[in-house]
């Protein structure tokens, strides 16, 4: 390796970009384990600490300009750091998905929830689980493998559904329950998008090891 | 910028080739065991600043000298300073390498013989092995050192006068376009070289090649004119230059 330095810079930039999205899915499954409790003092926690993943997004940005304008990187080197420049971005909007559902905790208070939650811890299985993939695919530089994790998205999307379906029909039964239950459907709404932003990431994954920018997947919201 | 250890400082240093002012007014602190770059268009005065910090302008006709060097707190330009210590302390490697028309043991033994530093042959392998090591040429010339060390490729070559230079356990590396001989795979190669040095080394190289300073070194000084128009850490200087001119420089709108 002729540019070991270089090598070990990116490197760094991979464990901080795993880094982050291991802070974000861990505020994703905290949100929804405080909506699930309507634990209001952990959940303005979550939100207190979405300024620790915002700072994280710019300090990944501020290793990829200074990679960028000192050590002219070209090709695999050039797409990586423009993809984790993407995917930064992308992470750091989950974060704050992740502080919308914990701001709805907040908001519904200690007053009972419409229904019991079981779609919508489900969907935050699925969306950390694909995020989770995702790292793993881009490490390995998988293609293939962000292709299928795309795949999963419409799982997430069947799951948002029925939790709207659901919640729909209970307010059309009893009007009462509205101000309760649209709050609801925003953190299913919040969950759906970090499945889709899982496949921007997916995108990334495969123009970093392909070259070519394309949309895989196309959601359903 | 962070806090650092002055290796070099210069205060108010002018210096001039007749009645022409070719540095003015050189205040700059050369950060210890960091690679320095000193960068500019041709014609600025970053060579001759260079050739400051181990006095070679001495051998210069008609150059006179106002200011201060200081060199762990001493000034170089006083004149009881012994200029043979001050060379082994500060070593320099240049544009094209230049080594002895000799063995690669014979170049590498002749500073040791000059400075009287070594006795017994051991000792002289020793520090021989030690030098060529520490440039990543052991493995591939130790089978050799008989050879003459014209025979080595230009990038073995410049090792190898990196190596003659580290062998009489010098503080300072001066290099003056050390890479500008050489293809841009054994630049690079050069330049992963220097940030290992730069471990024990405080290293300042000046270079016409922008993108190899931005690569290669910890702080970054543009000259222009004979001045110091800024001065900073790498990061900075290459993404958030304070100077005006030295935006233009780097992002190529002049030079």
């Amino acid at each position: 390796m002729i540019r070991e330095s270089f090598a070990k810079h990116i490197k760094a930039l991979e464990t901080e970009i795993v880094g982050m999205s291991e802070m974000v899915i861990a505020a994703i499954n905290h949100s929804v384990d405080t909506l699930k409790n309507q634990d209001v003092a952990e959940a303005e926690k979550i939100i207190a600490a979405d300024s620790l993943i915002n700072k994280k997004r710019w300090e990944i940005e501020e290793r990829c300009i200074n990679l960028i304008a000192l050590q002219q990187p070209v090709a695999t080197d050039l797409r990586e750091i423009i993809a984790v420049l993407s995917i930064t971005t992308d992470l750091e909007r989950m974060g704050d998905y992740a502080e919308g559902i914990a701001k709805i905790v907040v908001m519904l208070g200690k007053e009972p929830l419409v229904k019991p939650l079981v779609d919508i811890p489900e969907m935050a299985k699925l969306a950390t689980g694909m995020l989770k993939k995702s790292m793993e695919a881009f490490i390995k530089r998988d293609a293939e493998a962000a292709k299928t994790i795309c795949n999963e998205d419409d799982n997430v999307d069947r799951l948002y559904d029925r939790v709207y379906h659901e919640l729909l029909t209970c307010m059309i039964e009893n009007p009462k329950t509205i101000s309760k239950a649209t709050p609801l459907i925003w953190a299913a709404h919040n969950l759906e998008r970090i499945a889709d932003r899982v496949t921007n990431i997916c995108e990334r994954i495969a123009y970093l090891s392909t070259g070519t920018m394309q949309e895989i997947n196309v959601s359903k919201y | 910028m962070a806090e650092f250890t002055s290796k070099i400082e210069t205060q108010g240093l002018d210096l001039f080739y007749g009645e022409f002012k070719a540095l003015e007014n050189i205040n700059m602190c050369v950060p210890e065991k960091n690679v320095t770059a000193i960068i500019g268009p041709s014609g600025c005065g970053k060579s001759t600043l260079l050739r400051c910090f181990n006095r070679m302008n001495d051998l210069v006709e008609g150059i006179r000298i106002e200011g201060k060097i200081l060199i762990d707190k001493q000034n170089i330009l006083d004149p009881a300073t012994d200029l043979i210590a001050l060379r082994k302390k500060v070593g320099m490697v240049f544009q094209r390498p230049n080594v002895f028309d000799l063995s690669i043991y014979q170049n590498l033994r002749f500073g040791l013989r000059i400075h009287r530093m070594l006795n017994g042959k051991d000792a002289i392998m020793e520090a021989i092995q030690n030098g060529l090591e520490h440039v990543g040429l052991w493995d591939e010339l130790k089978d050799n050192l008989r050879k003459n060390a014209r025979t080595l490729s230009l990038e073995q070559q410049q090792r190898l006068c990196i190596a003659r230079v580290i062998i009489l356990k010098p503080q300072i590396i001066l290099l003056d376009e050390p890479c500008s001989a050489l293809d841009p795979i054994s630049t690079l190669r050069i330049e992963e070289l220097l940030r290992v040095l730069k471990q024990d080394y405080t290293l300042v190289i000046v270079t016409h090649n922008m993108q190899q300073a931005a690569r290669v070194s910890d702080y970054t000084g543009f000259m222009y004119l004979g001045k110091l128009i800024e001065f900073g850490d790498t990061n900075q200087v290459f993404t958030n230059p304070k100077e005006k001119l030295t935006e233009s420089y780097i992002a190529g709108h002049f030079g």
